[in-house]
């Protein structure tokens, strides 16, 4: 986009040029384009640390039941009562208080599962785009075969039979996300790898690991930190959709999933139970996009992903 | 065109043997399908005599050879659950999710198209911000809310629309709407930097030069180029599609494959699931192979580069 704008100043009359800005204004701008990252940042770190922080922050215990004061609406509307400000599930228990806690595990399964996915995706990819041909039409087709499967059938069928535990959880999405690195990773690896100073630590007789681990990986840590952190977005979004089918993360535990999942079930009435846990799930997945594409434009304007 | 398509079709075959393999490793490698199939108080004996009726005592490559062969034929096995071939219950489903699967199609182009289209031609302003914002937006959205919220609102609230179901054309509408919700925020940020970029080609001086009026200028000339993209990366996105279809068709009780292979998974009966996987994975390999052999007819660079 950059280039097609310059393209545009050049055309439509040489002589009206702004004059340069100076060092400041060009700081000051870019900060500016930023604005809707910094914000998402922001907000990003309050839900990490409202998660952290539930024991303390959280007004109830997420599991305490109150039956006299079940099904409960929120504060501003009829009936509301400020002792629960979300108001109450089907069994009485404080809603804020368990969308307070249910972001411990949809924060912790996205970072646990992405962790994985990123070290055998950068592993993978790299092995593809370095060693030659014979490496790489292997671990492409084996990419095409898992990005070509139904995943999230593939996700559901696992646990089905491993049985729903946040472990399995975790180790599921982490081995189902790899796929997604690959195809980047792999690109980059081979331009970097025609570049004179790779040549050159051949040449100087490097190991293939030194080369790999001390000369390409170090240029390729902006892509993995801009996808890995794209993804954490995507994992919440399919750890939530597991538990709100009943196969993710089981009740009673407080997960914005499963609560999703349960409120469903009074949505003719009560449908602030099913409401606020899915409110909770967007905003912090917006948040993290937002955050992932500021970061993108920060670190490599010209990346393409 | 001839290497292209042979290319192509060999990794088509590599892809299908894959597929078969993580399939027939779902149930054989990750459990013990005979623990699921008998009850838990049976003795040694049942074990025995079911571990020998599934053929499990023989080697893993004698049993996936027999998976295979049979697989071919439409034979997945009886579903554990009724008694019915595995194959004929899946195919019975199929055609409300590929219905659902079109209409979200259908649904995102029909929000992507215009808005894309808008947004490109009057870029940076108010109305090129707004689609960004929708479109970021979508794609945060976790389509199972949306769905629910849709319910909420269309039919708890205003009795607008049926919650669940199929049948009707009113049936058609949440679904379609939450699966085009899915798709259409990348597809409309195609279709924007597809028209941007061609806007700018000497092919569209040319045509403004020739003293077109602006609306076919962008029709005929801009708006066709500006699909080859489109097409591709949608051709690419049909997992996700499909993936999406079967998020939407567990919120709507839509009775398609995913229902059923989520009650399927519910109920541990295996035969089902497997086959559902296998011509789901089947469906998603065969539309990207069209639209590559499509892509590979409308634009030659591509069937000569890659």
């Amino acid at each position: 986009m950059a280039v097609s704008a310059g393209g545009e100043v050049t055309l439509k009359g040489a002589g009206a040029l702004s004059p340069e800005p100076t060092a400041g204004q060009v700081s000051l701008r870019r900060l500016w384009r930023l604005k809707w990252g910094l914000a998402a940042a922001a907000l990003l770190l309050l839900i990490v640390a409202s998660a952290v922080l539930a024991p303390w922050l959280a007004p109830y215990n997420p599991l305490t039941v109150d039956i006299q004061h079940r099904l409960a609406p929120a504060v501003w509307m009829d009936g509301g009562t400020p002792k629960h400000l979300l108001g109450t599930d089907q069994v009485g228990r404080d809603l804020l208080s368990r969308v307070i806690y249910g972001g411990r595990v949809s924060l912790a399964v996205g970072v646990a599962a992405v962790l994985i996915s990123a070290t055998i995706g950068v592993l993978t990819g790299l092995a593809a785009g370095y060693f030659g041909p014979r490496v790489d039409w292997l671990i492409m087709t084996l990419v095409n075969v898992m990005l070509s499967f139904p995943f999230v059938l593939l996700a559901l069928a696992v646990i089905a039979v491993l049985g729903p535990s946040l472990v399995n959880m975790i180790i599921v999405l982490g081995i189902a996300d790899w796929p997604l690195y690959v195809r980047v990773i792999r690109a980059e690896t081979m331009s970097i790898r025609e570049r004179d100073f790779v040549v050159a630590g051949r040449a100087l007789g490097m190991s293939h690991a030194r080369i790999i681990f001390r000369q390409i990986f170090p240029n390729l840590v902006s892509v993995i930190v801009v996808i890995a952190t794209l993804q954490v977005a995507r994992v919440i979004i399919l750890e939530s959709f597991l538990s709100f089918l009943g196969l993710g993360v089981q009740p009673p535990t407080p997960a914005w999933g499963n609560m999703l999942g349960e409120g469903r079930v009074y949505m003719l009435n009560s449908w602030w139970i099913a409401a606020f846990p899915g409110l909770a799930i967007f905003v912090t997945t917006l948040a993290i996009n937002l955050m992932g594409n500021a970061l993108r434009d920060w670190l490599d304007p010209h990346m393409k992903l | 065109m001839k290497p292209y398509v042979a290319r192509q079709l060999v990794q088509l075959v590599v892809v299908i043997i894959g597929i078969s393999m993580l399939a027939f490793a779902i149930l054989h490698v990750i459990g013990d399908p005979v623990l699921l199939l008998l009850p838990q108080n049976a003795g040694k004996e049942e074990y025995a005599r079911y571990h020998k009726l599934l053929g499990l005592d023989q080697p893993v490559y004698v049993q996936y050879w027999r998976f295979a062969s049979r697989a071919i034929q439409g034979d997945f096995g009886k579903s554990w659950y009724t008694d019915t071939p595995a194959f004929r219950l899946v195919l019975q489903r199929m055609a409300p999710t590929i219905y659902l699967t079109l209409a979200g199609l259908v649904m995102a182009l029909l929000i992507a198209l215009p808005l894309g289209i808008l947004a490109a031609l009057r870029r940076h302003s108010f109305v090129d911000n707004l689609c960004t914002m929708i479109a970021v937006a979508g794609q945060a959205m976790p389509i199972f809310w949306l769905g629910i919220m849709l319910i909420i609102v269309f039919a708890v609230r205003l009795k607008a629309l049926p919650a669940s179901g199929y049948g009707t054309w009113q049936h058609f509408l949440m679904p379609a709407f939450t699966l085009g919700a899915f798709l259409a925020p990348l597809t409309m940020r195609l279709v924007r930097s597809g028209v941007i970029e061609i806007m700018n080609m000497e092919y569209i001086k040319t045509a403004r030069a020739k003293g077109l009026s602006e609306r076919i200028v962008v029709i005929k000339h801009a708006f066709r180029n500006a699909c080859i993209p489109v097409i591709t990366v949608l051709g690419l996105q049909f997992g996700q599609l499909l993936g999406g279809a079967i998020v939407t068709e567990t919120v709507f009780a839509w009775p398609g494959v995913a229902t059923l292979a989520v009650e399927s998974i519910r109920n541990q009966d295996f035969p089902v699931v497997q086959c559902a996987v296998v011509l789901l994975a089947l469906i998603i390999v065969s539309v990207n192979f069209i639209v590559d052999m499509i892509v590979g007819l409308i634009d030659p660079r591509i069937r000569v580069g890659a």
